[in-house]
């Protein structure tokens, strides 16, 4: 125990001076046990979080020659957005060659960006779905994801979270084109 | 009425017996985490809410920061197995000692032909920043699609599994890099990979 033997009796030997007992000098391991938890927590704490998170990303396979070619998807369900410089980017649904069905429209990323219009988008095209009878797993809100050369890796991945959140199953990555560069440009974002 | 007698123990607890678990639970830790090792190309990864944990195991990364691409793979085997097919295929040699010592090595970026100099480097030279361009990636001269590759192959057999990989983007990388380097996998029918991100809280 963190107890010190003394040694009482040892000094009557000689006979001499009576000499008052000592107290017990235990030793307080109160802040050493303090200090030692603590790092275990910090321990603990750190080779959990430490270990590197990940996310999932699918692409689609090449297409090979002869394929058949994939059947469309119908304009109203589709979300396009355009990723632009300066985060920030620009969303439509529909097609380029018009005038889109909605937009084209700037907005910023995450919760105070994208995220409501995503969500709005998506129980628009469910309930559509569910006034047809349509199956909703199969033909839900299809997102495209168009990154431009101006935008940057932590725009793609964070687009690709904002799917994670929304719980959108449908969507891809999908090389820009000249007409998608000319929103972005119209909105001075590229 | 009895009196109540109260007893003259010390109200002190002995600790030794907590102090003593709380020191062998602390040499625990210490000793089971695992050291950060430093990165040849140090990336500042995108967070993400999504967490999904990369596999220890059968895995290679590609690290994507400045424009330049650095290739690692796990597996000590694979990694000195991979490095003698390259030489095979770029006509380099590779004595059994430089494998050993490429064995070691977590990531790399460097043009195969320079591999040996890189080998032969002292830990700190071979870490400093700018001593290893990246691993050439274009279209004249793609060695990172062969290191993938090798890498696949070797590990399919010696393992007999489908090698993973991962990608780890510096946030400010512009989007053609990964682009080329996504490019590069699809070409190989790998669609599946992981992306490398840090923690993120869920009110993002």
């Amino acid at each position: 125990m963190a107890e010190l033997n003394t040694g009482d009796g040892g000094g009557k030997k000689g006979g001499g001076k009576v000499r008052s007992k000592k107290s017990n000098p235990s030793v307080d391991l109160t802040a050493m046990v303090d200090l030692a938890f603590l790092l275990i927590t910090f321990f603990i704490l750190t080779t959990t979080l430490s270990k590197p998170q990940s996310m999932n990303l699918a692409m689609p396979d090449e297409p090979k020659i002869d394929d058949p070619v994939p059947p469309e998807t119908p304009a109203w369900r589709t979300l396009t957005l355009v990723l632009g410089s300066g985060d920030k980017l620009v969303w439509y649904s529909g097609r380029t060659d018009g005038p889109p069905l909605d937009g084209p429209v700037v907005s910023g990323y995450g919760k105070t960006g994208v995220r409501d219009l995503i969500l709005n988008k998506k129980a628009g095209v469910d309930a559509k779905n569910k006034a047809d009878g349509a199956d909703l797993e199969k033909s839900g809100i299809t997102i495209i994801i168009k990154p431009s050369k101006k935008s940057n890796y932590k725009n793609l991945v964070d687009i690709l979270d904002e799917m994670a959140i929304t719980k959108v199953k449908k969507y891809a990555i999908v090389d820009i084109t000249d007409a998608d560069i000319k929103f972005l440009e119209d909105n001075k974002i590229y | 009425m009895a009196k109540i007698k109260l007893s003259k123990k010390s109200s002190r607890i002995d600790m030794t017996a907590m102090c003593d678990m709380a020191f062998l639970l602390l040499s625990f830790f210490i000793m089971t985490a695992t050291a950060k090792v430093p990165e040849a190309l140090p990336v500042d990864t995108p967070a993400s809410t999504v967490q999904t944990k990369l596999p220890e195991e059968n895995l290679a990364t590609l690290t994507i920061g400045k424009e330049k691409v650095f290739f690692g793979v796990t597996g000590r085997e694979v990694r000195s197995e991979t490095l003698g097919r390259m030489g095979e295929k770029y006509g380099v040699k590779f004595s059994e000692a430089d494998k050993k010592k490429f064995a070691l090595l977590d990531g790399f970026g460097v043009d195969i032909r320079q591999m040996k100099q890189l080998i032969d480097m002292k830990n700190e030279d071979r870490m400093r920043e700018g001593t290893q361009p990246g691993v050439p990636y274009d279209s004249i001269n793609n060695q990172l699609a062969d290191w993938v590759k090798i890498s696949r192959e070797v590990t399919k057999d010696l393992d007999g599994k489908d090698l993973d990989i991962a990608i780890k983007g510096d946030a400010k990388e512009e989007y053609p890099t990964v682009k080329k380097v996504l490019d590069i996998l699809q070409k190989q029918n790998k669609n599946n990979f992981f992306l490398v991100t840090g923690l993120r809280s869920d009110d993002f």
